[in-house]
Order: C-alpha cells, then structure tokens, then sequence
C-alpha cells in the first residue's frame, strides 16, 4: 500500500541523502519542531518528570470534525534527535483523515534509510512514538 | 609528552585526580598540542547543536559498537575513528557529554578495553559548561588524520562476560539500574524504549546502588567522602574487593566502573557490557526479583 504523499515527500528526502546528510537533515526537523499551542501551555502531563528519563516527549494528537488529524508535539532542547522524530511525524501525519494515520505502516521509521547514521536501537524512540500518536487517534476516535 | 594533569586542589581526594579535569582547566588547555576534546552523548544529535570549541564528535552507538556483533569494534576500526578524529596514541583525551558524563564515560572505558593511556573526564560535562556560560560553537572542526596504530582489545581487565559473572558469585556485585528494574517490576529504565530482556530482576547478590548517586545535582562527581559512604558503607565494598558492576546495556555501569576505579582506587573492578539485556534473557541463570539481593545461588 502506497504512503499518503506527505510521508512518501518525508521519505524521499532522508534517502537521496547520504548517511552524515541524513543526520543533518534530521537535525534540520528537529528544528523545526513549531512551539506548542498555547492551548497546551499549562497541560498537567507536562509536569510529569520520570526519573532517569530519556528525553521526554509530549505528543498532543486532536481528530477535529472532519475526521482530519493534527498532532503538535514538545521535548526538550537536549534531545534533538527526539524532537526530529517528533517533528518529523507532526509534519508526515498532520493533515491526514483518521483512516490514513491508522494505516501508516508500524515500520515507517524503518523506511527513512536513518538505521545506520543513527543506530537501529534509537529509531525505536520514533516507533514508539508512532505507535503512540495511532493510539491517542484511537482513543480520540472511539465513541 | 603528556600534558600536566589539572592540579585543582578538588582532584586531590580522588585516587586518581589525574583522570579528571576541571572546566576552568579545560578552557586554558583548549588548543593545546596534545589534547583532543571529544564529545559522547546519548543523543547522537546533540554535539551538532553546539559543543565545546574545537571539540570531535564520538558516539557510542554508531562509532563505539559494531555493526554486526554484539560487540564493541575491533583494534582496526578504533584505530580507524581515532586517526580520523587526529588522536594518536600519546594524545590526552578529554571526553565530556551529556548526562552527567554517563555517555562520556562509556566511551572511557572503550578507550580503555583498547589500553589508550592518558584519557580524562570533564568533570560536570556538557551541561555544567552550558549552565557556567562557558563558549560553545557549531563549527565543526576537521583534524588533520594521524596514525593511531591498531591494537588489540584487551577484555580481561576491566570487561567480564556472563561466564565471568556465574564465576564471580561470592564476590561483591553492583546493579546501577532504576530501583524498579531491580526489583524486577520492569525490565527497562523508565522511559526508555525496549531493549529485550525476557525476564525482570536482578543478579543474585547484586547490591543496587543507582548509577546517578555518584554525581552531584550540577553533573559533577560526589566527593571522595559521599562516595566512600554509598559504595564502602551501603554497599559494603571493601579494599582488595573485586567487583563487578552492571546496568542494561554496559553504559550506566561504566560510570559506576570509572568512579569505583579512578575515584575510590578500587583495584580489578569489571564492567559486565551484557548486562541485563543478556542476563533476562539467558536461559537457566539465576535472577532474584524483590528489593533485597537475595542469596548466593546453590
């Protein structure tokens, strides 16, 4: 099954790069990563701290009446690589209906060619985080 | 010729002061021939949104590990990265990160397996340098290559293996994972994606001591004392003990190695890079779950 067309942009980009290009592009997201609304300024779950914590990362998915999804997201300064991959799948994910960010393939991460320039180990914080934008859709969508 | 070690009065309390330096020490020595500052975060992103100037970028996943083995590259590879990084073998390393130096020291304990003589610790590390004010710059530099010859590996001393560990019982052993890791209520540290351990708990025996009481809230070490109290008094380490410390993966416990080792002196204390990722998920070794260290195994 093909990749909604912002995704399969997303994806082209990160594999015409070669591998030091491709951290730097992921940099170039992690950037890019816009503030959160100000709607969730004073979010309670921003307060959350684990202890020993990898970088956190609040995801804020919203399924507006149209069925089309927006998701912003927020992680700290430190964790850049974090906020790429958050920045990556607010810009690859917002804008689709429901039925397109379910069926955005678990493995996506996988796809962008970042394995080796960042290791396999790391791009499991960006499945992860997948996994938990197609959940919070779930439950927003449930009814 | 080496370069003089920072003689911060500080150090002194350290068995071996020589392996840390100050940031004040650092900053005086930035440029020197003779030193290369090398970067090590767990974000393998970090180093490029700044970092000390004139600092080389290693990490751990992609530069320290190989490929294809759970293992850590072999004598031509390391020898490889650190002339690309202009180190040679007489070169003082000064490694920093993010973390209170928990990556950082990974990479010293490498640099070690592989018996680089003179490497050193920003004591504070990435983020104390930031919170002082102190320069940071995203130019990237490009060392001139240098010839670092290929040694080879040396995973007696400092490194031991799970046979190791099942021979070592009756000797003293430290789990610096999270409090809930050891108890066995999870097998990851919280937050952090899954690493594969098929079961929870910890090594029979094994004190836990959390990796992070060695370091002060601004990243620094705990002074000689503070450290004498966790690892010789709560811990019960004694002098001639050999220990073995492990975490998840081998990164936490090589900060507990370097403090064992450089700070308290501890003699033939060993890194067990398995650690629990290997230990949950061997097939009939001993675990303990619960908050206490259980028994030696029958």
């Amino acid at each position: 099954m093909a990749l909604p067309t912002q995704l399969e942009q997303i994806k082209d980009e990160f594999l015409e790069l070669g591998q030091r290009d491709r951290l730097q592009l992921l940099l170039e997201f992690s950037n890019e990563l816009p503030p959160l609304p100000e709607r969730y300024h004073d979010h309670p779950d921003l307060l959350e701290r684990v202890e020993e914590c990898q970088a956190p990362v609040f995801i804020f998915v919203e399924v507006g009446d149209d069925r089309v999804v927006h998701m912003y997201a927020t992680a700290p300064a430190e964790a850049p690589t974090t906020r790429g991959f958050a920045s990556i799948l607010a810009q690859g994910l917002g804008g689709l209906t429901v039925d397109e960010v379910l069926d955005v393939p678990d493995d996506f991460p996988q796809m962008l060619g970042l394995a080796q320039a960042i290791s396999p180990l790391r791009l499991r914080g960006m499945t992860a985080l997948l996994g938990r934008a197609k959940r919070q859709v779930r439950q927003k969508t449930a009814a | 010729m080496p370069v003089a070690p920072d003689s911060s009065p500080r150090f002194a309390q350290y068995a071996h002061p020589e392996r840390l330096v100050s940031a004040e020490w650092l900053e005086q020595n930035l440029g020197t021939p003779g030193v290369v500052v090398v970067e090590s975060d767990e974000d393998v992103l970090l180093y490029e949104t700044g970092h000390i100037p004139g600092a080389v970028k290693i990490d751990w996943h992609t530069d320290l590990n190989d490929p294809v083995t759970r293992d850590f590259v072999d004598g031509e590879r390391f020898a490889a990265l650190l002339g690309s990084k202009g180190i040679t073998r007489d070169t003082t390393v000064v490694l920093y990160g993010d973390k209170s130096n928990w990556w950082a020291a990974y990479a010293l304990w490498v640099f070690t397996l592989f018996g680089h003589e003179d490497v050193r610790l920003l004591d504070g590390g990435r983020d104390k340098w930031i919170a002082d004010g102190r320069d940071v710059t995203t130019e990237t530099p490009s060392p001139e290559p240098v010839d670092y010859p290929v040694v080879e590996r040396r995973d007696s001393e400092v490194r031991a293996f799970r046979d190791d560990v099942l021979a070592h019982f009756g000797n003293p052993l430290i789990d610096v994972r999270s409090p809930e890791e050891y108890s066995g209520e999870r097998t990851t540290a919280p937050a952090y994606p899954e690493e594969g351990a098929l079961r929870a708990g910890h090594i029979p025996t094994a004190r836990s001591v959390p990796w992070g009481r060695a370091a002060a809230p601004d990243g620094t070490f705990r002074s000689k004392d503070e450290l004498d109290a966790i690892y010789r008094g709560e811990a019960g380490l004694n002098d001639g003990d050999n220990v073995i410390a492990y975490c998840r993966i081998g990164e936490r416990s090589s900060h507990t190695w370097f403090v064992l080792t450089h700070l308290l002196g501890f003699e033939g204390v060993r890194n067990y890079d398995g650690s629990w990722t290997e230990w949950g998920s061997a097939v009939r070794v001993p675990i303990v779950t619960g908050p206490t260290p259980g028994d030696l195994p029958a």
